[in-house]
């Protein structure tokens, strides 16, 4: 995984809350067995009509939007499913960043995988981030948001942060307790199943 | 202090504690199907690494299978693609696997418990959120994503960042259990509690209202636990749950011996502390009926539609999420929910496709036949499922009725293989999600019971199933 690094972009604003994952990647996209190219996908039904052009009034239909890197979304984004596609597509579409007053757990949990930083604020920082017109700096190290003339800091578990900004692999990381595992294995009372 | 049933069972299957971070976990059970894995497979693969505990994970082929004829080639190329990718994996990797012609196939959680591989006290993971339905039997079971999937596989443990307990009471008693079933109760409880209420938290679902139900009543509550927010779902084992799992195909041959330590430990303190508590008193609850597109935008069959002003008690992100829900829905404000039309139904999914749903639903339509504005279909969870109620006659009762009887999968819960619903049909649902698309692209949802949805495929709209002489 990629080393997290800081971000400047501007936002996308995406005012809607309880978007879900079906939202975010539908199922007609879930048979791919690799888990690249999932960008084009992402919020499918909302992003093209019936005969896939794009839909004029979809916030990322519209150009000046292309090169963000920063969703700004309403409350519990990415409810639903478990699907990991729909942190794929984000990724893959370019987001790195995204900004909401809460997260579902399982989407929180996907997004920390695959080097995508989701931050929590109080929602009426949010709307005035989901309205501000130019660039944002995230910076994950010292835990700061910046526009031209505000700052806000973000909350974040010091574990979760140092997977980003090391971009470490979380199974290379958990084969240092190999032997903790074989000693729990071997207390263990539940049975095995065949 | 006590614990809570989450703790103790937490507490048993932590291998590491860090201060200040995840605790990494074990994981008793792995469950695998074909959509959420090959990724994870495929990242063994790259970097040389094998299936830590083959005998700890079991496989099946659910979310996109056909469910018409078994004997006919799947004509999906890519869904084709995916379930040869699981069939292959699995040899490669040497796990047990209930292929699509395997007599134990079903949706991966209805035939975990059927097969006794849910034990209370474990935990077990699947990728796939409705995992929380083994919750039902005492287990710590919650849904993971892709990159888990792998470093369970690889590793048979899990990061976790420890959750708080959430006791939700169910208080009373149903006047009528035919009518009122366990998808009300948890309707219900996600309706006022919000599908966010439970973020953060492992429910624990406790009192009269649920040790009164079925170990399949239990599951379809801690099924939709997801649906509001929760990862997991549980009930504290009682003795329900040890005779459900006896003399199953893969029920531990020292199943005796682990019971007196469960029904001993498995349960909250008296002393224990939740973190939040919510109460529901279940003696007058109506059956109910999904409005919105989500599932908590939901309502007594006897009202009517919201009005996204009144629903929103002003607080304007609800207010335009109604509003946009009643857009997608095509639904007026006022409307009776019994005036409602619908063109599909579908009974089936992991929340409602087990054997007591479909016995349920067969006696609302019994010597009648589906309403010829509508096109209904029943999918078993497993095939174990479909089997029995065959040996019952169950299917001859839906079949004579004019309902479409198929093979156990996934299907029109999430669309992923041939069943989906048309752009604009509406549809009457035992499922779980009522999301924007989730039966089909255009396709509108409505969540409710397998009486509910038998009801409507008769009448052609909702109608109220206490009405009906359901014993």
């Amino acid at each position: 995984m990629d080393e997290f690094k800081k971000i400047k972009t501007i936002p996308t604003p995406l005012d809607r809350v309880n978007v879900d994952t079906d939202q975010i990647v539908p199922k007609q996209f879930l048979k791919l067995i690799q888990k690249s190219g999932f960008g084009k996908y992402l919020f499918f039904n909302w992003r093209y009509d019936e005969n896939e052009n794009p839909k004029k009034n979809f916030i990322l239909n519209d150009k000046k939007y292309r090169n963000s890197k920063i969703l700004v979304t309403g409350d519990n984004f990415g409810c639903g499913s478990s699907r990991e596609h729909a942190v794929w597509a984000l990724k893959d579409y370019g987001f790195l960043v995204i900004i909401a007053p809460s997260f579902a757990d399982i989407f929180y949990s996907n997004c920390f995988k695959n080097g995508i930083l989701p931050i929590t604020l109080e929602e009426k920082i949010v709307k005035k981030l989901q309205n501000e017109l130019g660039e944002i700096e995230v910076d994950l190290e010292n835990q700061i948001l910046k526009t031209d003339n505000q700052q806000f800091s973000f909350e974040i578990n010091s574990h979760k942060k140092k997977i980003l900004l090391e971009g470490l692999d979380e199974i290379s990381q958990t084969l240092q307790f190999k032997d903790d595992i074989l000693e729990f294995e071997k207390k263990s009372k539940i049975p095995s199943v065949l | 202090m006590g614990k809570t049933l989450f703790e103790k069972i937490w507490d048993a299957h932590v291998v590491v504690e860090k201060e200040d971070g995840p605790s990494l976990i074990y994981v008793d059970r792995h469950l695998v199907h074909e959509v959420t894995s090959p990724q994870a497979f495929e990242g063994l693969r790259m970097n040389n690494r094998s299936v830590r505990r083959p005998d700890l994970t079991i496989a099946t082929m659910d979310h996109n299978v056909p469910t018409n004829d078994r004997s006919l080639p799947i004509l999906d190329q890519i869904s084709k693609i995916q379930i040869q990718t699981l069939e292959k994996n699995c040899k490669d990797f040497g796990i047990q696997l209930f292929d699509i012609n395997s007599p134990n196939q079903g949706i991966v959680h209805v035939i975990g418990p059927q097969l006794g591989i849910t034990l209370p006290g474990s935990t077990i993971v699947c990728g796939d959120s409705h995992t929380s339905t083994h919750g039902a039997f005492g287990s710590l079971a919650f849904g993971i994503g892709t990159s888990e999937v792998e470093h369970v596989l690889a590793l048979q443990t899990l990061w976790l960042e420890k959750p708080t307990s959430f006791e939700i009471k169910v208080e009373g008693k149903r006047k009528n259990i035919h009518a009122v079933t366990a998808k009300d109760i948890i309707l219900s409880i996600i309706k006022n509690i919000g599908t966010a209420g439970g973020t953060g938290t492992i429910i624990e679902y406790t009192g009269e209202g649920i040790s009164d139900l079925s170990m399949e009543e239990r599951m379809t509550i801690c099924n939709m636990s997801i649906e509001a927010g929760a990862r997991a779902g549980l009930v504290a084992p009682d003795e329900k749950t040890f005779d459900y799992l006896r003399n199953r195909k893969y029920t531990p041959k020292n199943y005796e011996s682990l019971i007196g330590d469960w029904r001993e430990n498995l349960k909250s303190d008296s002393d224990a502390k939740f973190s939040k508590s919510y109460t529901l008193n279940i003696d007058n609850i109506a059956p109910q009926v999904s409005w919105g597109t989500n599932p908590g935008m939901t309502c007594d069959v006897t009202d009517s539609v919201p009005n996204p002003e009144d629903y929103s008690k002003g607080d304007q992100n609800q207010k335009q999420a109604a509003e946009k829900a009643l857009e997608y829905m095509n639904l007026k404000p006022d409307t009776p929910i019994t005036e409602i039309k619908i063109d599909r139904v579908f009974i089936g999914s992991c929340t409602n496709a087990r054997l007591d749903d479909l016995i349920e639903a067969s006696k609302v339509i019994k010597g009648q036949k589906v309403s010829d504005k509508v096109r209904a279909m029943v999918v078993p969870g497993s095939q174990m499922v479909k089997k029995q109620a065959e040996e019952m006659g169950i299917d001859k009762i839906f079949i004579n009725a004019n309902f479409e009887w198929r093979e156990a999968g996934c299907s029109m819960c999430l669309g992923m293989n041939p069943d989906v619903l048309s752009p604009g049909e509406r549809c009457a649902s035992t499922s779980n999600r009522n999301f924007e698309g989730r039966q089909g692209v255009g396709g509108r949802t409505h969540l409710v019971s397998p009486v509910m949805a038998a009801a409507a495929a008769i009448n052609g709209h909702f109608v109220d199933v206490r009405n009906l002489d359901l014993n």
